[in-house]
């Protein structure tokens, strides 16, 4: 049994080695299911952007051994192995990998059997609200053994984000919508973010109030009657990639010229926002609730 | 024959009632009240008058888009059942509908973020995808025959049908899960489409398919009980049955790239029609027309209001409708 810690150049370890061998001697004469090391891992496998950039944030970049296939940030996974995502494990390349955990989301009860049969202990992550983003990068640390680590970067998440909340307590909300898809050049399959989701708790905590914020959804679908109706004073749209040309993004944010009636299209105020880290529930939340803000009061937080 | 020109009259007089009252009752109705003297009060400059928006560009449009694509699918269902013969056809047997969503597929997740007259890539690259499906079928019919085999054209409908189904799903699954949100989204169908460019864009398209249907429903009385006796009484069958293929598929993929592949219409409006007037394709095809503009019409109310502010795919609607009726219509004919 080589284990990996000494092979990526990391600590390697002969206790952590000794300690390793011998779960993995347990690991055979027990039952399979049996979890193998209570020990910190040090080869992480995350099929799940936003925890790859949690581990990143407490320091435990060096132990990540492979990430998913949307896995972009930061810059150092790029060179690490691919092992698929969420509807789409490679199990075969996890297991030939040898981690010591695998974060996969709490959906992929299939995974987490085959994996489990070889012995390797699975965290089931989830998506949820804002406040659970650091409230899980603080139980991941616990889990690597980086409590303190994982406490600190998520006290700087929350203090961050609680800096731009003081700075905009008593001001007057705006009625925001933020759109999280559309067909490109059209007004057609107008997707926003309803009142549930980390999207929706950063919009609020960004001084907007979110015109479908009655809904309890994630995601919806609206017509543009809806639109209209709800008449939001700020359009915030997210779009995933890099910035295209600035005539593209000029060409899109026009599109919306089809609904003068909309206070944000008639005051300008329609914000087409690009980048990889507005659709990822991680660290980064605090650069998206920046952004929004600056979108939203930007008497506030500087002309964008 | 004044016997059927007088059923033609009555069931045009009153389908063509239920479609007028659909297209104009639908942009009165919907989840923001709306004042009708305000719609229309010129005084205030459009751009101010939300009224007048949410009738003209929210509303109007998609009823208008309604009235075309129902038309549109019901009467191709009624040309595409009788050239195959087969009361099961749809416009969508022939792999019409699948080549036009592998295009859609294609440019969405291809990132084309182009238009043109306010027809984005989606729409014209579904309208190729939907020619390119045409153009297969077409080749593989005629490849081995001097005529123009049905059987071929079924069975190479079908394989494409389920060959690009393939196609769709690899594309999908390619995809990243905002684009394959789209995707599926496209699949369920949509009336919403905000503005009168992708409206004015298949609009010739189908007027000239409907020429085409109005010259056809005689031969297709003949046709649909059997080629040779059509041939015998002086019908040229294959002509006739080119004009049928390329008329109903040209309007098919128009009504698609337009709506997305809304499915029942093109099945149930036309059974639902025949029982109502008979069998005769002079009354069939002008009255499922018109029954078909009513019924997705409506079917768009129901899409846009039942969960409102969420809006439901029309598709969805149709689907829950026509399947449960239809069930219905075959064991009661048993």
């Amino acid at each position: 049994m080589k284990l990996g810690a000494g092979d990526s150049g990391f600590g390697a370890r002969g206790w952590a080695l000794g300690a390793c061998l011998s779960t993995v001697v347990l690991t055979v004469t027990l039952p399979a299911a049996a979890p193998r090391a209570q020990l910190a891992p040090q080869r992480v496998v995350s099929l799940v952007p936003s925890a790859t950039e949690m581990l990143f944030a407490m320091g435990a970049g060096p132990r990540v051994a492979a990430v998913s296939s949307y896995d972009h940030y930061p810059p150092e996974v790029e060179r690490l192995p691919r092992v698929g995502a969420l509807v789409d494990p490679d199990v075969e390349r996890i297991l030939s990998l040898r981690p010591d955990l695998v974060i996969a989301y709490a959906s992929q009860t299939d995974l987490r059997a085959q994996l489990g049969r070889a012995g390797i202990p699975v965290y089931s992550y989830r998506h949820g609200a804002l406040a659970d983003i650091t409230a899980g990068m603080r139980d991941l640390g616990t889990r690597l053994g980086l409590e303190t680590q994982a406490r600190a970067a998520a006290a700087e998440i929350d203090s961050s984000l609680s800096d731009i909340r003081a700075r905009l307590a008593g001001r007057r909300r705006p009625g925001a919508m933020l759109v999280i898809g559309r067909e490109p050049q059209s007004l057609r399959a107008i997707n926003v973010s309803g009142g549930y989701g980390f999207l929706h708790d950063l919009l609020d905590l960004a001084g907007g109030r979110n015109v479908f914020g009655d809904v309890s959804r994630e995601s919806m679908m609206v017509a543009t009657e809806t639109v209209l109706a709800r008449a939001p004073e700020v359009i915030i749209e997210l779009h995933y990639s890099d910035p295209p040309s600035s005539d593209a993004i000029a060409r899109e944010r026009k599109t919306w010229s089809l609904l003068p009636g909309v206070p944000a299209v008639k005051n300008g105020r329609v914000y087409l926002l690009y980048g990889g880290e507005l659709v990822v529930p991680g660290p980064r939340v605090v650069l998206t609730a920046q952004t929004f803000a600056r979108a939203l009061h930007p008497d506030v937080f500087g002309v964008r | 024959m004044t016997d059927v020109r007088r059923r033609l009259a009555m069931s045009m007089l009153v389908f063509g009632s239920l479609a007028f009252v659909a297209v104009i009752g639908a942009p009165l109705l919907g989840t923001t009240p709306i004042r009708l003297a305000r719609v229309f009060d010129r005084t205030i400059p459009f751009a101010d008058n939300v009224d007048a928006q949410i009738f003209f560009i929210a509303r109007l449009p998609r009823a208008l888009a309604g009235a075309l694509v129902g038309a549109t699918l019901a009467a191709a269902g009624v040309v595409f059942q009788a050239l195959l013969r087969n009361p099961l056809a749809t416009p969508f047997t022939l792999g019409v509908s699948a080549g036009a969503a592998l295009g859609a597929m294609l440019a969405i997740t291809m990132r084309l973020h182009l238009s043109l007259w306010g027809v984005s890539a989606v729409t014209a690259a579904s309208f190729v995808g939907s020619l390119g499906a045409v153009g297969i079928v077409y080749a593989m019919a005629r490849a081995r025959h001097r005529g123009f085999s049905t059987n071929i054209l079924l069975l190479a409908g079908v394989t494409l049908n389920s060959f690009f189904s393939a196609l769709i799903l690899f594309v999908q699954y390619l995809a990243d899960s905002a684009e394959a949100l789209r995707t599926m989204r496209w699949l369920m169908g949509d009336l919403d489409v905000a503005g009168y460019g992708p409206l004015l864009a298949a609009l010739p398209l189908c007027a000239i398919a409907f020429v085409a249907f109005a010259w056809l429903p005689r031969a297709l009385n003949l046709l649909s009980l059997d080629t040779d006796a059509a041939a015998s009484r002086g019908v040229d069958v294959l002509r006739v049955q080119r004009v049928a293929f390329f008329s109903a598929s040209m309007a098919t993929g128009a009504a698609v790239s337009l709506g997305g592949p809304i499915g029942f219409i093109g099945i149930i409006v036309p059974h639902l029609v025949r029982l109502m007037v008979g069998a005769d394709h002079r009354i069939v095809l002008p009255a499922s027309a018109l029954f078909g503009a009513a019924f997705l019409v409506a079917a768009d109310v129901v899409a846009r209001t039942a969960m409102a502010p969420v809006e439901l795919p029309v598709g969805i609607i149709t689907a829950l409708i026509g399947g449960p009726f239809f069930l219905w219509l075959l064991v009661r004919q048993r």
